[in-house]
């Protein structure tokens, strides 16, 4: 733990794992010096009970199947991998493929990694599923698992998304599940994390938290990864197939960042393609005003996890803003901080405005509204795709869709500006 | 220094510091040692308490808003320590601690006087060096023994902690509760197999009966949320409260001891 053990794990983790960028794999859950398990004590022994039926699992033919039934039935996979021709001729660089997550069951990538752990919490036994949500994307999709399934349902969401997000809010309750709004603090993920912390640490031997993202204590970053993975996978396999290569660049946006590394971690070993995540600019650089953990941040422990995180010289929890509610987070999957650190992934950010300006350009170039998340990822490759040659292919991931955000969209876009 | 635990049951006081403003802590925690408290626990507030209930996250907020910081609780801690000799142990979310550097934090809280810490979301696992830079600094460490902790781990939880074992006598958050789990009970004897360390039972003891019943089974209760509303309640006022609070608490144990003749 802290600076000593940090930088004696980073040494070893050199050591042992050579030229390696992958995770660290002598000790697992950490990822180089990030990572880990910092909970209170009462949640050690059911994450050591979900570690050990994840390992189980991932290794049960019978779970396999099951998990990749789910996907192609229910979730709709694969999704597909969308050539964007008029994007493209429109930026005159790099040849744009989009990989369509938003066309998944439910709006967007999250339900991969609900499908995964509702068949976990099925072996487990238990019965009710607790989760937090932000954009309302997850919460949704844990939602749709636990009608499936038939499972009890709980989701945290502070009362600031839940205003931000209302549509999603009446899905989620007609899905029969219950939306506890929370007030503490900023009103956003962040504390509707604590508060499912709170709810799971009181309910644990009956309660599974089904964890949104990349995030919090081991196994969940590494487990979550994994049940997202198959968008990588079948990235590599539909570029391969239409081109014949891999592509120079793909960009997802990085909230918690698991729809990120679910699109890197299959091409983590193809050195020479680069990886970028796309952080929430917000309004302005100064402390409060964005979600770029990698641009004011630095190492620290939130919610489980040694990542970096926005915060005071005191250790306080910093405030954020953006636009998109899922980017609206100040710590980042530890995975991202490791890719990070090594140079093997490139983190930037989009601001709101770049975020808006980018949903109503592949709305009108493609007719896909993207949701606000990904359109931070647009808005990386509108800056990065004319710099490219033209024989280079780029692939963004479109993590979700823009449905959600229709609220704030009309709020915020004047369509009479737009059309000038 | 050791910690006394030699009144049974023990009372550890907690107080979030900052709560609403430290020179009040200050007086709170001076009139508890007077009141009776055998151990005070300065509770370092944090942005996102996710181990604790209502009170405290309140009480953390009030703190923050004037952003209380950990130099302060030291600066803080060396006053009481020049006021009094009982213990007093740094309750903290492991980032402040973090944040300030764990041996800068060891080096500080010794030259503080202050006589360990306890760190809520700092499992044994993750606590290798921590443990060393304590050890290095002759302050206690102080781990958290929760009802699911398995046998393995509640052995490693008692090897690990050099002042006392927190019993956590629930699965939950901080906060008042009306009854006492019966489960503490059963805690206790099982950390008890681990360790000749005192074992302090804590969340969610409130009244003299229950401060009283914890003293049938464990050395110390844990007191926190109680005395944290307390302050709350009684503004301007906290220190006499707090004081009163403390020893309508300890009454019905002390008594009981003076008649039994225990210590």
């Amino acid at each position: 733990m802290a600076t000593a053990s940090v930088s004696k794990r980073n040494s070893k983790a050199k050591k042992t794992g050579g030229k390696k960028t992958v995770a660290n794999a002598a000790i697992p859950g950490r990822f180089g010096a990030y990572g880990g398990r910092y909970v209170p004590e009462t949640l050690m022994a059911a994450l050591g009970e979900l570690e050990r039926e994840y390992e189980r699992a991932r290794h049960d033919p019978k779970f396999r199947r099951r998990l990749h039934e789910l996907f192609e039935q229910y979730a709709g996979r694969p999704t597909p991998l969308f050539l964007a021709r008029r994007l493209t001729d429109k930026l005159g660089g790099a040849k744009i493929y989009l990989k369509r997550e938003d066309l998944l069951h439910t709006g967007a990538h999250k339900i991969n990694n609900c499908i995964g752990q509702a068949l976990l919490v099925e072996r487990m036994g238990k019965h009710r599923v607790i989760a937090e949500t932000g954009a309302g994307q997850h919460g949704v999709a844990t939602a749709t698992v636990c009608a499936l399934f038939g499972f009890e349902c709980v989701v945290y969401m502070g009362t600031e998304d839940m205003r931000r997000q209302e549509l999603n809010v009446f899905r989620m309750q007609l899905l029969g599940a219950e939306v506890r709004g929370v007030e503490s603090g900023s009103r956003t993920l962040k504390d509707a994390i604590n508060e499912a912390m709170r709810d799971w640490v009181t309910n644990v031997r009956t309660t599974h938290y089904l964890l949104g993202s990349v995030l919090g204590a081991h196994p969940y970053p590494t487990m979550v990864r994994d049940f997202h993975s198959v968008i990588g996978r079948e990235a590599r396999r539909q570029i391969l197939k239409a081109e014949g290569k891999l592509p120079a660049a793909i960009i997802a946006c990085v909230g918690g960042g698991s729809n990120a590394i679910g699109i890197f971690h299959e091409f983590i070993k193809d050195k020479k393609v680069q990886l970028v995540g796309v952080e929430a600019g917000g309004r302005s650089d100064c402390l409060g005003d964005h979600a770029a953990r990698f641009r004011g941040g630095s190492p620290g422990i939130l919610q489980g996890t040694y990542s970096y995180v926005l915060q005071d010289p005191g250790g306080q929890i910093a405030g954020t803003h953006s636009i998109s509610a899922g980017l609206d987070y100040p710590s980042i999957g530890p995975e991202h901080a490791w890719l990070k650190d090594t140079g093997r992934a490139e983190y930037v950010s989009a601001s709101d405005a770049e975020a808006l300006e980018s949903c109503t350009l592949l709305a009108r170039t493609e007719g896909i509204i993207p949701a606000l998340e990904s359109a931070h990822a647009v808005a990386e490759v509108v800056k990065r795709a004319p710099k490219m040659k033209k024989s280079d292919v780029v692939i963004v991931n479109i993590s979700g869709r823009g449905d959600k955000d229709m609220g704030i969209l009309q709020e915020s876009l004047s369509l009479n500006q737009l059309n000038h | 220094m050791p910690l006394s635990f030699t009144k049974r049951p023990s009372l550890v006081a907690y107080v979030t510091c900052g709560d609403p403003d430290l020179a009040t802590t200050r007086a709170v925690v001076l009139a508890a040692i007077e009141a009776g408290a055998d151990v005070i626990e300065l509770g370092v507030p944090f942005s996102d308490p996710l181990a604790d209930g209502p009170v405290i996250q309140r009480a953390s907020e009030r703190a923050l808003k004037h952003a209380t910081t950990l130099d302060q609780i030291l600066k803080l801690a060396a006053e009481v320590r020049q006021r009094s000799q009982v213990g007093v142990i740094i309750f903290s979310y492991l980032n402040p601690i973090m944040r300030m550097g764990v041996p800068e934090f060891c080096a500080a809280a010794a030259t503080a006087g202050v006589d360990g810490a306890l760190i809520t979301d700092l499992p044994v696992e993750e606590a290798g060096d921590y443990r060393r830079e304590m050890g290095k600094r002759n302050l206690v460490t102080v781990f958290l023994a929760a009802p699911t902790s398995t046998d393995e781990r509640l052995k490693s939880i008692a090897k690990a902690s050099t002042g006392f074992v927190y019993a956590v006598s629930r699965t939950g958050i901080t906060g008042v509760r009306k009854q006492l789990p019966e489960g503490a009970r059963d805690l206790v004897r099982r950390i008890r197999r681990h360790t000749k360390l005192p074992i302090a039972v804590g969340f969610g003891i409130s009244t003299p009966e229950q401060f009283a019943a914890v003293g049938e089974f464990a050395d110390a209760a844990v007191v926190g949320s109680a005395i944290v509303e307390t302050i709350e309640h009684n503004p301007g006022q906290e220190a006499e409260a707090v004081a009163a609070f403390v020893k309508r608490l300890t009454a019905v144990s002390r008594e009981c001891s003076a008649t039994t003749g225990k210590g």
